[in-house]
């Protein structure tokens, strides 16, 4: 028994030696937003004198942060948005009815699970250009919305396919139509699936910096990710202010992440998990 | 208006599966059948102007200086991606078997060794720049407090690229992690009892139980490990610049590829034909190893 008690003493240090690894560079940042440049070009490490919120201002009057951050949520909203509900349609079209085809079409729909849309950007663009969507939020959020299908209606088939029949027969037999038995009897028992569909393609699309640069030219359009990357080049002398904007920026998703880590981390993973 | 019953269920189908069908053709299937023509023509800005045949090909693949772009931009991959296999999943099976012993503490270990998953890679890029910056960076003072002059981690041509996938494995070690967790968790309990009461210490459970018992979990993150390292660009994009800068030292395929389609801040110009030959290189060179090697990882895997 002494030997467990040392490798559980081994084990703890290990875990703790990571959690300072993982902690430390978001202290500095945190510490870092509330320092004057002078305090930290003198010493980056050691605590701010007086909590100076002069870096912060600065990122609210002088850079379009709001603006940013305003783009961000509603792509972020929209996308997953339309991505649940046409992904849960076809999901409940694939997975609750029998019709010729149906494993065919499903084959279809998951093949989308291989392809790198990051490869497909040329034609993709030419085809953006084609159809006016370029340095567009609407253009960019359809582009969301196909990258996430594929994985949302493989979650959501799996989920819709192992609910049991008996409920929507009894429904049926009273008479309720084909939309109500969805809406009314099948979806509320979706709602775990959901949620996991929701923050799986959430969070990838809040933070994507890829196809912002390439659809999205206009400042005003620009979002959380893209933006940063012009104020950090704006501002790249004013350290206080380049660690309170990362410090803003990372705030609203590990906001979330805090209040709901178990729903992060099993959505996050769960192409990954069985 | 009355429809026979069929017809009503297939026109509600239709209402069903069209939207979502529709999506995928317009932006998925079309642009990847265009990716596979374009690799075949010269382009005036966003217009093809004629056949250019294997050219587009061959010249990034032989052709000075492509060709030399090309393979340096690889070899940059490579390099990344072997040591991710190695140190960040290497890194991330050990923590999943501390996790894996519940100890006191454990759940809120395991949400700060995620917390970094969830943040862009663009603020991960550049928080860690800040950090190793070589005067006024966190990383070097730390050093200097145990009296070592620290280099100047992304200045210099053999600590940049090092730099950047130490980034990545702050940013990403969370996530494998708990893959290898919950794999672990899956193993039955009786199964690691049994093999304890034989002796086993925790070094033997580690190579010789659980390892194997995992490897469901392994073949899916050493694929995700793949891909993820050869279509690396965020990272890169904000600590090194869209010319992967020092002097190319950490160019990637990523970036060459950003850079030869859509043109970089020295050079503005689109060439989407080469730009084309090249992603559909990547994609044959990944889809065609991911299969190989998926054929052999499922190989050693066996049925708990």
């Amino acid at each position: 028994m002494r030997g467990e008690r040392l490798t559980h003493t081994l084990i703890q240090a290990f875990l703790l030696l990571n959690a300072l690894f993982m902690l430390a560079p978001i202290a500095v940042m945190l510490l870092s937003a509330f320092k004057t440049n002078a305090e930290l070009f003198a010493s980056p490490m050691a605590l701010p004198e007086a909590l100076s919120f002069d870096n912060l201002r600065t990122i609210f009057r002088e850079t379009s942060f709001v603006a940013y951050l305003g783009n961000s949520a509603l792509i972020t909203t929209a996308s997953v948005a339309v991505l649940l509900v046409v992904g849960t349609m076809a999901s409940y079209g694939l997975s609750r009815y029998a019709f010729r085809g149906r494993e065919a079409l499903l084959m279809l729909f998951l093949a989308g699970l291989m392809v790198p849309l990051k490869l497909a950007v040329i034609p993709l663009f030419v085809q953006m250009d084609w159809l006016g969507l370029i340095d567009s939020r609407g253009g960019l959020v359809l582009v969301y919305v196909a990258m996430g299908l594929p994985s949302a209606v493989f979650i959501l088939t799996g989920f819709l396919r192992a609910l049991p029949g008996e409920l929507e027969e009894a429904a049926r037999i009273e008479g309720a139509s084909e939309l109500r038995v969805m809406l009314q009897v099948m979806l509320p028992l979706a709602r775990p699936a959901l949620i996991i569909a929701g923050i799986q393609n959430a969070v990838p699309i809040w933070n994507d910096f890829f196809f912002p640069l390439v659809f999205l030219t206009t400042d005003r359009l620009k979002t959380l990710p893209q933006g940063l990357t012009v104020f950090m080049g704006e501002f790249n002398t004013d350290w206080g202010v380049l660690f309170a904007g990362l410090t803003l920026s990372a705030l609203p998703i590990t906001l979330c992440y805090v209040a709901l880590s178990r729903q992060f981390i099993a959505g996050l993973t769960s192409g990954a998990v069985k | 208006m009355r429809l026979r019953p069929g017809i009503r269920l297939g026109l509600w189908l239709a209402c069903l599966i069209t939207p979502a069908a529709a999506i995928l053709v317009i932006f998925v299937a079309w642009p990847l059948l265009g990716a596979l023509r374009y690799a075949f023509f010269d382009f005036n800005g966003l217009a093809p102007s004629g056949f250019a045949g294997l050219r587009n090909f061959t010249d990034v693949l032989s052709a000075p200086p492509w060709r030399d772009w090309t393979f340096a931009a690889l070899r940059h991959n490579v390099v990344v991606f072997a040591g991710l296999m190695v140190i960040q999943n290497g890194l991330a099976y050990l923590l999943a078997f501390a996790l894996l012993k519940s100890l006191p503490g454990h759940r809120v270990h395991q949400v700060i060794l995620f917390l970094p998953v969830v943040l862009s890679a663009v603020i991960v890029g550049f928080l860690w720049k800040l950090l190793l910056h070589p005067l006024f960076g966190a990383v070097n003072a730390v050093l200097a407090l145990i009296h070592i002059q620290g280099p100047p981690w992304l200045g210099d041509a053999e600590t940049a690229l090092p730099s950047i996938m130490l980034a990545n494995l702050w940013h990403w070690t969370g996530f494998p992690a708990l893959i290898f967790l919950a794999a672990m968790q899956r193993i039955p309990a009786e199964t690691l009892e049994a093999a304890r009461l034989d002796g086993a210490t925790d070094g033997v459970l580690l190579r010789r139980i659980i390892w194997p018992l995992v490897a469901p979990a392994a073949t899916i993150i050493f694929t995700l490990t793949f891909i993820g390292s050869f279509n690396w660009f965020e990272l890169p994009y904000v600590m090194a610049g869209l010319n992967g800068a020092p002097g190319g030292a950490t160019d990637v395929l990523g970036l060459y590829f950003y850079r030869t389609a859509f043109g970089s801040v020295t050079s503005g110009l689109q060439d989407f034909g080469h730009g084309s030959a090249l992603a559909v290189l990547m994609f044959l060179f990944l889809a065609v190893v991911s299969a190989l090697s998926l054929r052999v990882l499922r190989r050693r895997e066996v049925d708990i």
